[in-house]
């Protein structure tokens, strides 16, 4: 049970180092253009909290009691309005300057 | 060196600006030889600054509160007192020192006066309301306390050493960013706000993990008493919404130190991103506010109606939509931004429907006193000046929902009116209400009922001469933070205005009278049961003050009102067979010291002192590696020990009957 966890927490490790690298890697060697790098790390992001989710957190969908499910839909719904409503809001006002 | 930091960030530059900061200097210095002429810093350090247990660490929390209280009102005063004499007049104070004033009132107010006000009374009270022997991780508990005592430091810091931001309490871009404020002024209020806002995320998490996980047996969700609720729903609020904060004040901090372009015009930045991250911590923080406000008033108004609460249910349905539809409404503090009719539409109303569960809670309180035994303790008095004074600024605030009318309103004193509706008689009221009811639980004595009451009257009738003049203002189209005016018509509002704030200044005298007066009568009034009120909730079934492990044997819950419940079977003050040793966390200085360097990094960065950052940055590493390794964190109450803690309690109990 301890080693299971320690492993589980270099692999989430690893994992987290490597996609925090890659947007990192490309910014600094300006690889892409600008629109293209910005879905990359939108892209890496959400990656990392999936990781973070199943190493550190321990959540999977077959052993996560109810509970736990439930908060993480909560959270996902309050990041849905806060992530979307800003999205919402931001792009609004740009094509309202834009005119 | 000193980075920054020279001879010159003293204050001598204006008589007003140095009083400041000399009245701060002799504050510290008083207290400092009074605790040395009472010989008192081994016992302070020991049971006080370096106490886990939640009771003490919400007194502290408390007291800094009302410390920072009088802080605020005194920049309140000085700015009532500004704007009466600045028609055509510069009046005393220049417009960089007015405009320091008016955002340090908002800072402190909100974040160093309400917030741990709040985090006190759900320290002291959740905890026995729910029948468990403390949070669920108490040394974080201390942690959070030192950390936002920390963020109070520096913004008192900012009176003798430098000069506060002149942003407001908002903070806006670009006038907070590098250009416009090139002083320490943002950075002094950004590092206080970050520092402090991981201390309420973290108590956020405390009290959320607490009330979810350490009920006592038998309590379900639906038998937790409404403050318990209230406190729940804020908590949830804290956890999500402070990252928000965070996020903003450190992307400012990033424009301010390295030259990022966030929230700058140029180089692709945004300054509009930033209202819109501020606000989505914003308005959560309203409610994170209100709703314990909200469940203390819920608390008293069954206690001294002498009835049960009305429509138990629907209060816990509606402070949970309140709690959820908090995250949809952030935008109506920026609807002059210019959004498109959509989004604004959206947004005026969701703001309206969130009216409407609070206007469910104002009728659960009236129906709760309809046809009650009621009891005008200062409690109750604080409750009912509540209901009259709230409604009147729930609607505005409905009248400011509508787009429209806030594109004519916004920024006016209409709005200031409006918000200082809300706070002092929804936030304020119910925590002193808290605060005259749960104070002799905390500390055995009853505060006294005549000071009690002039000070509601005063804070009431303060109130109402301070803000309705506000809202003629508003809509004669005074604009809020106004240095000085040419328009003879407004000063007469605002002479009104002043008295107003006069009043309240003889509402905060009553409350220090009161203190005094309680505490040399302290024996006449001793609590020597535990419950004063005739209360019907947990918190009543332990002696007052209670012990250290808060009950010796942790009670079965079998009703929504656990303690009412007990007296009528006859089973409240019944002595179990045998006693139990019990488990409790020790007490640690590393709370201090983590609140000490943090204190000391905020300072360090303010000031650019670079290497003072790396050493006290290096130093919380270092304590907090220290602390993980430690295993030897609590220590076992023997059963022999809890025996006499009880019997005395016993003891003198039947010496009373």
């Amino acid at each position: 049970m301890e080693r299971h966890g320690l492993r589980s927490y270099l692999v989430g490790f690893a994992l987290a180092v490597i996609l925090t690298a890659i947007p990192f890697a490309l910014v600094a060697m300006h690889a892409l253009p600008p629109s293209r790098l910005v879905i990359v790390i939108a892209v890496a992001a959400i990656l990392q909290v999936l990781v973070h989710l199943r190493f550190f957190l321990h959540l999977d969908l077959t052993t996560t009691p109810r509970e736990n499910l439930l908060a993480v839909a909560f959270t996902a719904i309050l990041l849905f309005i806060m992530v979307g409503g800003s999205l919402w809001i931001m792009v609004d006002l740009h094509s309202r300057m834009s005119l | 060196m000193f980075g920054k930091l020279t001879i010159e960030a003293l204050p001598l530059y204006s008589a007003v600006a140095l009083t400041g900061a000399l009245v701060t200097v002799g504050g510290v210095l008083v207290v400092a030889v009074a605790i040395t002429w009472l010989g008192a810093w081994r016992s302070l350090w020991t049971e006080w600054l370096t106490s886990v247990d939640h009771k003490r660490i919400g007194i502290m929390y408390i007291v800094l509160a009302l410390v920072m209280l009088m802080r605020g009102f005194v920049d309140a005063i000085m700015m009532r007192a500004q704007q009466s004499m600045s028609l055509n007049s510069d009046g005393y104070l220049p417009p960089e020192h007015f405009d320091q004033i008016f955002s340090s009132h908002g800072t402190i107010m909100i974040f160093f006066m309400a917030m741990p006000f709040l985090t006190g009374l759900i320290n002291i009270i959740m905890p026995l309301q729910i029948g468990t022997r403390d949070v669920a991780f108490p040394f974080l508990n201390s942690v959070s306390l030192w950390l936002t005592s920390a963020g109070a430091g520096l913004i008192m810091v900012s009176l003798v050493i430098g000069k506060f931001s002149t942003a407001g309490w908002t903070g806006y871009p670009p006038f907070s960013g590098i250009e416009y404020s090139p002083g320490v002024g943002v950075d002094y209020w950004i590092w206080a706000l970050l520092i402090s806002g991981v201390g309420s995320t973290l108590s956020g998490i405390n009290f959320v993990v607490t009330i979810l996980k350490r009920r006592a047996p038998g309590m379900g969700l639906m038998r937790m008493t409404p403050f318990t609720w209230t406190a729940l729903c804020a908590s949830l609020l804290m956890v999500f919404a402070f990252p928000a904060l965070t996020v903003a004040c450190v992307l400012l901090a990033l424009d301010r130190l390295l030259g990022m372009h966030f929230f700058t015009n140029a180089h692709g930045g945004n300054m509009m991103n930033y209202p819109n991250l501020f606000w989505i911590w914003g308005h959560p923080e309203v409610y994170i506010l209100i709703l314990p406000a909200f469940g203390v008033f819920s608390e008293v108004v069954a206690t001294f109606s002498k009835k049960r609460l009305f429509g138990y249910e629907s209060l816990v349905y509606a402070t949970a939509a309140i709690a959820l539809l908090s995250f949809t409404v952030w935008l109506h503090h920026f609807f002059t931004m210019g959004s498109s009719a959509n989004v604004n539409a959206f947004f005026g109303v969701a703001t309206m429907v969130i009216a409407v569960p609070t206007g469910v809670k104002v009728f659960n309180w009236l129906l709760t006193m309809y046809r009650g035994r009621i009891d005008f303790h200062p409690a109750m008095l604080w409750t009912v000046g509540f209901v009259a004074t709230f409604v009147i600024g729930g609607m505005t605030g409905v009248l400011l929902a509508m787009p429209p009318g806030d594109f004519l309103l916004h920024n006016t004193t209409f709005l200031v009116a409006h918000f200082h509706n809300m706070i002092i008689p929804g936030v304020l009221f119910g925590y002193l209400a808290g605060y005259m009811y749960w104070f002799p639980k905390a500390f055995g004595f009853a505060l006294d009922r005549k000071w009690g009451a002039r000070s509601f009257w005063c804070w009431v009738i303060g109130f109402l001469l301070a803000f309705m003049p506000l809202y003629a203002l508003g809509f004669k189209g005074m604009p809020r933070r106004m240095e000085h005016y040419d328009d003879p018509s407004w000063q007469p509002y605002l002479l009104v205005a002043s008295l107003g704030a006069f009043v309240v200044l003889l509402g905060i005298g009553c409350l220090v009278m009161q203190l005094y007066v309680s505490i040399r009568d302290r024996k006449a009034t001793a609590d020597v049961t535990g419950d004063p009120w005739d209360g019907r909730t947990l918190e009543w079934a332990t002696s007052s003050p209670p012990p250290v492990y808060n009950f010796a044997v942790l009670p079965e819950i079998r009703d929504r009102e656990p303690f009412l419940d007990m007296k009528e079977r006859g089973v409240a003050y019944q002595r179990p067979a045998a006693y139990q040793d019990i488990e409790l966390p020790r007490n640690s200085f590393v709370g201090v010291a983590l609140g000490g360097l943090a204190f000391a990094l905020g300072f360090a960065v303010v000031w650019h002192i670079w290497w003072l950052v790396v050493v006290c940055g290096l130093g919380m590493w270092v304590v907090l590696i220290a602390r993980s390794s430690d295993d030897d964190t609590e220590y076992r109450l023997s059963a022999a020990e809890v025996a006499r803690i009880e019997d005395a309690r016993y003891r003198a109990m039947g010496s009373r009957t």
